[in-house]
């Protein structure tokens, strides 16, 4: 684990591998909260603390739990347990704990309970062998890259008022080609390689 | 057999300590809160439209057991609301006058053009050419970004004008943030006399191009009995605490721009069984 790894790890679940764009992990709550910049921008912070914490958590309890016991199997089983409890203990938490934070995050941080994203995150973490670390980086930085897409997209959305477009494509169909040309368009980061 | 029996158990458990440290943790991490929040939140009408000014209509019922707001906050529910709301505080809800939104113009195809607008019918965008479409810098741009903006299709636009329609408006104040020259208010039912112009130019200036904009010649202030309305930035503006609602300023007014929002009303609606 060098620090050059740990950069291109990041720069891996940002760019390159965003997980909206290249994985097309968490499209729902992308496409439902993007409707405007200040949803978008809570939406995307939620994420990030969520998939930070749910990465370390899953972490531990694949290392400690599953492995030992011999019941990788049931990893998915498991993570989403693990998320359930852990977005419900959270909310509690910052309820008491940060009032300001559990304003500001507001609704979007019991939604993200069923957010495929943060479960894909931390079965990713198990595929690819990362250390807790590395694990944890991949969460933050993944969630990083959920909240640029979702903050991109949301203001070409606004834009999209002013656009023309046919009567037929009002609505969801014109925000669909919207994110497939943003897909198209991060696709130009796979050629980005570190050292 | 094992197996299955042996994950079963392991989930299980770990689904119980779960379960019971999110028990534990609701203990120690529980917020006390008002139980009046949520009986007030019940009696809003949950529509969180924002009318109030808060984030929602939780937000609106904290702030109202905060003591922050109103028991009457809630424009949309009006002294319904207001009654069933200050039962829960146990306070007085006061007389709550029903509000309505209302458009300060009536220019529409009285004023002048400056061009023929056909770019995006949007008042926002409108107003970004060469200062829109009107000579007129205060008036209403008639394109609707008030009616996309109201869910009650309480405003309309006729005769290229917006004009509202008091039996939907529910006061919430979307149409007020939509209009970019700040056209429209809140006002009080009630109330019956309104001056139909925002424009501040000269009077001179102003004749040339509207037929019904105020030009500030100061005969309604005569007029008025009780002293209600003053010319400032050559435009009539009325003090609802004084005005009693006579009616002497809709007839004196030489460009018939104050107007009886009754008489108006029973006008349109003539017009809509003609048509």
């Amino acid at each position: 684990m060098t620090f050059t790894g740990l950069v291109s790890i990041a720069l891996g679940a940002i760019l390159i591998n965003n997980f909206i764009f290249s994985q097309f992990l968490g499209i729902c709550p992308f496409m439902g909260v993007s409707k405007k910049m200040d949803t978008a921008t809570g939406m995307g912070l939620a994420v990030i603390f969520v998939m930070g914490l749910a990465s370390a958590l899953c972490y531990l309890v694949n290392r400690f739990i599953l492995t030992k016991l011999g019941l990788e199997y049931l990893q998915t089983l498991a993570y989403i347990l693990v998320i359930a409890a852990l977005v419900q203990f959270v909310e509690m938490f910052l309820k008491k704990g940060m009032p300001a934070l559990y304003q500001a995050l507001g609704i979007y941080l019991p939604l993200i309970t069923t957010n495929c994203a943060v479960l894909g995150v931390v079965l990713l973490n198990t595929q690819y062998n990362y250390n807790f670390i590395e694990s944890l980086i991949y969460g933050i930085t993944g969630g990083v890259g959920f909240l640029v897409a979702i903050v991109l997209f949301a203001s070409i959305r606004e834009h999209l008022v002013f656009a023309e477009y046919p009567k037929s494509f009002e609505g969801f169909p014109i925000a669909l080609v919207t994110a497939g040309l943003l897909a198209l368009s991060f696709m130009g980061f796979s050629g980005l390689k570190i050292w | 057999m094992n197996n299955v029996i042996f994950a079963v158990v392991v989930l299980g458990v770990m689904g119980a300590v779960f379960g019971a440290l999110l028990a534990f943790a609701s203990k120690v991490f529980h917020v006390e809160q008002d139980p009046r929040i949520d009986e007030i939140l019940a009696v809003l009408p949950g529509a969180n439209c924002g009318g109030c000014g808060y984030a929602g209509c939780s937000n609106c019922a904290s702030e109202i057991v905060a003591g922050h707001a109103k028991v009457s906050a809630c424009p949309v529910g009006g002294a319904a609301v207001a009654a069933k709301v200050a039962a829960i505080m146990g306070v007085e809800a006061g007389s709550v006058d029903r509000l309505v939104a209302h458009v300060g113009c009536r220019g529409g195809e009285n004023a002048k053009r400056k061009y023929d607008y056909s770019g995006i019918q949007d008042c926002v965008a409108a107003s970004k050419v060469a200062g829109g479409p009107l000579e007129c810098t205060f008036g209403c741009l008639g394109l609707g970004s008030c009616v996309k903006a109201c869910k009650y299709n309480a405003i309309h636009v006729e005769n290229g004008v917006a004009v509202v329609h008091a039996d939907n408006c529910v006061a919430c104040g979307a149409c007020v943030a939509a209009c970019p020259r700040h056209l429209i208010s809140i006002v009080s039912e009630k109330q019956d006399v309104f001056v139909s112009c925002s424009s501040k130019l000269k009077g001179a200036e102003l004749r040339k191009i509207c037929n019904i904009g105020c030009i500030g010649c100061g005969l309604c202030t005569k007029k008025c009995p009780t002293g209600a309305i003053t010319v400032t930035d050559n435009l009539a503006s009325i003090d609802y605490s004084k005005c009693i609602n006579c009616g002497a300023c809709a007839e004196v007014c030489p460009r018939h721009l104050i107007v009886n929002a009754s008489e108006s009303k029973a006008q349109t609606v003539v017009d809509q069984q003609q048509q």
